[in-house]
């Protein structure tokens, strides 16, 4: 709550860098919590597979990596973001 | 307490020349081009019939890697003449990324985004380029109107189609390759940052806690051998997938 405070406290160009900072955050976080979910149930379902079929091991980890690489992109974006509003 | 104050992004990436328009991101692009031109050029050298020895063996692998795990999965035999593409784009991006974590370069020339960028929109121009030759102008047909969709749908899908795959291809690529990069560089800058001022702080009590955040730091430079290897086989197979699927059109 302190912190808040101290932000509400400021003006001018302090309170537009302490807000952009703050937004930067809150964009990264949010970003990565899809992306977090979906790689890990991406990850333990083709790690399922593999179990389950371990002639198939091959395709399954190709087709996972491309799989991560789309799901990842969305993170990397909130990523990007955060810096060209953060720093 | 602690004068730990993170540098503006600008320091992080900006060079000084070491000759005018040549700073380091350029001389390790252009290492990784000779490193990679001259490792194959002595490959090629040695005679292919006898038992491969030295670089050639070095070389074999990596282009059994290529064309084991990347080429036959995506594009099956038809694709094996696109192999020295994708071993070039492979090595280059590759030896671009690794000096994330060398001794005196300290950078990935891959979290700069001009390179990531030269080559998805290679990657971009070869695969439509490749769609027209194999299919005529009814690849544009076959990649807007996908079959097995009913047809008042198509005014949806069409330009949902045009814009992933004209448009958001080439931009994923990019920023793929460019922000994992570049926040494995960031990190390694603010693991090495935290330590370095813990072990000069002025407090003897805090020294020893350097110790956490260097076991961080070690960790991180592991992992990113393992991230600059995972990108560049990522950005490659992606391609190795377009340009296959533009090659033959799912039916």
């Amino acid at each position: 709550m302190e912190a808040f405070s101290i932000l509400a406290a400021l003006t001018g160009d302090e309170a537009k860098a302490a807000s952009a900072a703050s937004s930067a955050g809150f964009a990264y976080g949010l970003a990565a919590i899809g992306p977090g979910i979906g790689i890990g149930y991406l990850v333990g379902k083709s790690v399922e597979a593999m179990a389950r079929q371990p002639e198939a091991a091959g395709m399954v980890r190709t087709t996972m990596f491309l799989g991560i690489a789309f799901t990842e992109a969305l993170a990397l974006i909130g990523f990007v973001v955060f810096i060209l509003i953060g720093l | 307490m602690l004068a730990l104050e993170f540098p503006p992004i600008n320091e992080l990436l900006r060079w000084q020349d070491i000759f005018p328009t040549f700073n380091k991101v350029a001389l390790i692009a252009v290492l990784a081009t000779l490193v990679t031109s001259v490792t194959f050029l002595i490959a090629a050298r040695q005679d292919g019939l006898k038992a491969p020895r030295g670089v050639r063996n070095l070389a074999e692998t990596i282009v059994e890697f290529i064309e084991d795990q990347i080429i036959m999965p995506t594009m099956g035999k038809h694709g094996l003449g696109w192999t020295p593409f994708l071993l070039s784009l492979f090595m280059f991006i590759y030896l671009c990324n690794l000096p994330g974590i060398l001794p005196f370069f300290q950078f990935p020339a891959t979290a700069r985004i001009a390179i990531p960028l030269f080559l998805s929109l290679l990657v971009w121009v070869i695969f439509i380029g490749v769609g027209f030759k194999h299919q005529g102008f009814s690849y544009l047909k076959n990649s807007l109107f996908p079959p097995g969709v009913p047809g008042p749908l198509y005014i949806l899908v069409a330009p949902i189609e045009f814009i992933s795959t004209f448009l958001v291809r080439p931009f994923s690529l990019t920023v793929r390759l460019f922000a994992n990069m570049l926040a494995g560089h960031i990190l390694l800058v603010t693991f090495a940052l935290l330590t370095h001022e813990l072990i000069q702080s002025d407090t003897i009590a805090l020294k020893p806690v350097a110790i956490l955040p260097f076991f961080m730091l070690l960790f991180l430079t592991a992992f990113e051998v393992l991230v600059g290897f995972l990108q560049a086989y990522i950005f490659t197979i992606l391609a190795a997938v377009y340009i296959g699927g533009a090659a033959h059109p799912d039916h």
